[in-house]
């Protein structure tokens, strides 16, 4: 059953294929990506015909480079200016939130705690068209009771910003909440019989402790911000990120200029996560 | 002293409340109000706004709208299913079977695809399963197949796409839950003579249910609302109801009609996260986390 009891050899060598089934379900697709990436070919597809290097740096007629492809190097900086503005934003507030729920106390915190929570659990899409409808309102209202046309209201970059921002807050919260937990209060206590103000104390002891968090909070929302598709599906203006316009790209027939977007995306998607990972195992 | 100090917290508590409140209502509790009084508008003969139930009515009227909305929450329903099924044995294999110093790198590996946009795993299994893609190659080769075989845009691909897709949010807490679960407990339903279906559905289990239903709820919400798994993998004939919302938004700009089919959705999502949290006795606050 488990290691500390007497298996069968059949027991521990059906799991373990079982595993290794697993995992090649798990990496077939993104290597079998990486790999086509390479193949001195028309098409992301077999027969190998050898190591080429065309589709990241080829810049001929028919072979063009993903270094030298406009529109999508175009949507690479469409994603990372969303994704900055998003991981600025919700960092900021998720950092709020997490003090607001675990060290003060008002009215309606349960059902605002349960508000806070909500975004996790309503389906991308529906926060994508909820929001579209609302600025859309938002910006009919300005129009004609102040007769102001006021241009953030339409599809666009900040309206993404705007949507992917109104769940990757919850994460930020829960991320930072969770090692607000752990900080000793006394230490605060011990900082205010000194002299300090409440704001001295959460800047100088409380934000220092907080900082792992914060910074693995600030990388998730940047991860997820970057390959964002449902909500930013409905919101995206003429400026498309990156994921939008993969998919407009993959709907519409491929060549391998994909296969070498996504291995830059696994390659440096991976190394954030390995990153991030290596510096929460260290603080623990 | 005592005074001032409360006025002090006074001005913490506003500094957290305002951005929050502000996130809260601004881009979540206005915009669903907003989203369901235009659930309920249409534009009546004469072309102008009135309040009305026709969206929803169509809903009903329609075989095809509501035909989909079925189908979608019982592949749903499925896709969850078949993601703990194969979830449960790895859980229990990286915390109670390996060795525990593979444990830290077992777990890392799991995590490592979830990374990746969910456009790049697609991409990957339709490069794979297409017509010209990387398995038929194979087969071809072996001489399995005289000629290639489509083995994309059909249900079951779709389905094998989706639980691909949700897979890590649900061994991830299956792994939490399983790490605390004493080790002894096994060792002694073992000694008195359980057997291994004894040992998982009297032990593992229940010990476990905390972590199913908060990645049952994870799974099928993500499932439910997924565009881009059916609609790049599956085929004409297998439409999800988020392609209907998205058809009435973008394609028909009937944004009314999407509304409603919006709220529906959403309306349905919620009854089955609040039906798993109260057939197990949890709160939702507790499963997130």
């Amino acid at each position: 059953m488990i290691r500390t009891l007497p298996n069968s050899k059949a027991y521990l060598w059906g799991f373990k294929s079982y595993i290794i089934l697993y995992f090649s379900f798990l990496f077939a697709p993104l290597l079998v990506t990486c790999i086509l990436a390479f193949n001195d070919s028309q098409f992301p597809a077999l027969p190998w015909k050898g190591f080429s290097l065309d589709w990241f740096t080829g810049s001929s007629s028919e072979r063009v480079g993903i270094f030298h492809d406009q529109i999508n190097l175009q949507s690479i900086w469409v994603s990372a200016q969303v994704a900055f503005f998003v991981t600025i934003l919700s960092t900021a507030v998720g950092t709020c939130a997490a003090f607001l729920f675990e060290q003060e106390n008002f009215r309606f915190k349960q059902a605002l705690y349960f508000l806070m929570i909500a975004p996790l659990v309503i389906p991308g899409v529906i926060l994508g068209i909820s929001i579209l409808v609302f600025s859309t309102s938002m910006g009919t209202f300005f129009e004609d009771s102040l007769k102001l046309d006021v241009g953030l209201f339409g599809p666009g970059f900040w309206l993404v910003v705007l949507g992917q921002f109104s769940f990757i807050s919850t994460l930020v919260t829960l991320v930072v909440s969770a090692r607000l937990k752990k900080f000793d209060r006394t230490l605060e206590e011990a900082a205010m019989n000194l002299g300090a103000n409440r704001f001295e104390v959460i800047w100088h002891i409380t934000l220092k402790f907080l900082k792992p968090s914060i910074i693995s909070g600030a990388a998730v929302a940047f991860l997820m911000s970057f390959e964002n598709f449902n909500t930013t599906l409905f919101l995206v203006g003429s400026e498309t990120t990156l994921p939008i316009n993969l998919y407009l790209q993959v709907r519409d027939g491929s060549t391998p200029v994909i296969n070498a977007i996504s291995f830059l995306l696994i390659v440096s998607t991976s190394a954030v996560a390995l990153v991030n990972l290596y510096f929460s195992r260290r603080r623990a | 002293m005592k005074a001032s100090r409360k006025h002090h917290f006074q001005w913490t508590l506003a500094f957290f409340l305002t951005p929050v409140v502000l996130w809260l209502f601004l881009l979540i509790v206005l915009p669903h109000i907003d989203l369901l009084f235009m659930s309920f508008r249409t534009k009546d003969d004469s072309g102008s706004m009135v309040w009305s139930f026709s969206n929803y009515m169509l809903f009903f009227k329609e075989p095809i709208y509501w035909l989909t909305f079925v189908r979608t929450v019982l592949y749903s329903i499925l896709v969850t299913f078949l993601t703990f099924t194969i979830a449960l044995p790895v859980a229990f294999y990286i915390t109670k079977v390996s060795r525990p110093r593979y444990q830290v790198f077992l777990t890392m590996l799991l995590l490592l695809p979830f990374w990746v946009s969910e456009l790049v795993r697609v991409y990957g299994w339709m490069i794979l399963l297409r017509e010209s893609g990387v398995i038929n190659h194979f087969l071809m080769k072996t001489g399995l197949l005289d000629k290639p075989i489509e083995m994309l845009y059909n249900d079951v691909t779709m389905i094998m796409g989706l639980v691909y897709t949700s897979m890590l949010f649900m061994v991830v807490p299956l792994i939490g839950v399983l790490e605390n679960l004493d080790d002894s407990l096994i060792e002694a339903a073992y000694d008195l003579g359980a057997n291994m279906w004894t040992i998982l559905f009297r032990i593992i289990i229940p010990h476990a249910v905390p972590g199913i239903v908060s990645g049952s709820i994870v799974v099928f919400m993500l499932t439910l609302g997924d565009y881009l798994t059916p609609n790049l993998m599956g085929g004409k004939n297998s439409l999800w109801f988020t392609e209907q919302i998205y058809n009435q938004f973008i394609a028909s700009f009937n944004w009314n009609q999407g509304s409603a089919f919006g709220f529906l959705l959403l309306a349905l999502s919620s009854l089955v996260i609040w039906a798993g949290l109260k057939l197990t006795n949890q709160k939702l606050s507790k499963v997130v986390k």
